[in-house]
């Protein structure tokens, strides 16, 4: 049976526009692909990942566009396709004033308090 | 008024949004006429090596062509291009070096510190976006 | 009197210094210099009224002009109607504009 993973991953926006995606978001899909048995929680400024309608177009440098910038809100709904559940921390997300209903679909808030418990479950812990 | 600015930029591609808001303001700042010096310290000198090279994306399926994703290098030659004798990009030759980045793109020049040095002395403004 | 342009990158639930930020951008107003701050990339995040930071914006554009970057704000789906009163979502090219600014100090954190 596969061991058990839990992803935290916290930093956001590192870079997205220059690999038109999330490289921790796409390494994690990578994983679970591979066999993997991943869960992800968004914590910090990664919450805001979750948020419903981010748009990244638009960018030109010279005469070159991006022409696939990223879209992080469906790329998390993409790993949820593929079966990753995906958390949230809750008081990171009020903190930064984003109410759940501005989250996508699918997602599960848990509490600060339930992650130490929530982490025994696992069999390892990255944090990205 | 046409302005000569000059900017300091340190951090490798692939690393940090603050990349991606250097070559905004770069491509805003010759999109209006100014003329740009950059100096690229540290991991900055990366962003021009003539070696990278896009690649497929097993998540999403598609093949390097089809993901059509260009590197930094790319970035930054479409802006040696569009705005012909405005972009001045200097790598800082120690750092070339220590990380083996000498192979660069056409435009991009091998220089030193008092490089940056003597456009601060001569630009209109100078700007220092640093690494965390 | 100076001008100054401060360009904030971080966010302060990330970044402990980001208030020290806040304040130098207010000391500097308190000495009658001209004061604009710049949020872009994270430091476009506090500017949701009903953040946690709210009121740490809300003090900063009693004091100096705060501008957010337009991109930075749709890049992260922080719609116009959610912003703190004061903050003005602004392009690069007026970023460019002030930084070009004939005796303008620029500090980009």
């Amino acid at each position: 049976m596969a061991k058990k993973v839990l992803s935290i991953v916290e930093s956001a926006y590192r870079a997205t526009v220059e690999e038109q995606d999330d490289t921790i978001l796409w390494m994690n899909h990578i994983l679970k692909n591979a066999g993997l048995d991943i869960t992800l929680v968004l914590r910090s400024n990664a919450v805001n990942y979750a948020v419903k309608g981010q748009d990244a177009s638009g960018l030109t440098f010279g005469k070159l566009k991006v022409s696939h910038p990223p879209k992080l809100d469906k790329d998390l709904e993409s790993l949820l396709e593929a079966g990753v559940p995906v958390y949230y921390v809750r008081e990171d997300a009020e903190e930064r004033g984003i109410p759940q209903k501005q989250l996508i679909d699918g997602i599960k808030a848990v509490s600060a308090k339930e992650l130490p418990s929530m982490l025994d479950g696992f069999d390892s812990i990255w944090h990205w | 008024m046409t302005k000569t600015l000059t900017i300091a930029l340190m951090d490798p591609p692939y690393e940090t949004e603050t990349t991606t808001t250097a070559f905004r303001l770069i491509d805003a700042a010759l999109r209006k006429g100014h003329k740009v010096n950059v100096f690229a310290y540290e991991g900055a000198v990366n962003l021009t090596m003539a070696d990278q090279a896009p690649h497929p994306n097993p998540v999403k399926g598609t093949s390097a062509e089809e993901e059509d994703h260009p590197t930094t290098k790319d970035w930054v030659a479409a802006m040696f291009q569009a705005y012909p004798g405005k972009l001045d990009w200097v790598n800082c030759g120690l750092c070339v070096d220590e990380r083996g980045a000498g192979n660069v793109i056409e435009g991009a020049q091998r220089g030193a510190p008092k490089q940056f040095a003597e456009w601060s002395e001569a630009s209109d403004a100078t700007l220092v976006i640093p690494a965390k | 009197m100076g001008k100054y342009l401060l360009i904030e990158t971080r966010d302060p639930f990330d970044s402990s210094d980001v208030q020290r930020s806040y304040d130098l951008a207010g000391g500097l107003a308190d000495e009658k210099n001209d004061v604009t701050v710049f949020l872009v990339q994270n430091g476009v995040l506090p500017t949701r009224k009903a953040s946690a930071a709210a009121d740490a914006v809300t003090q900063l554009c009693s004091k100096a002009t705060v501008l957010a970057d337009d991109f930075s704000l749709r890049e992260r789906g922080i719609q116009k109607g959610e912003l703190v009163k004061g903050v003005k979502p602004t392009s690069i090219d007026d970023l460019v504009d002030l930084v070009a600014d004939d005796g303008r100090k620029v500090i980009w954190h």
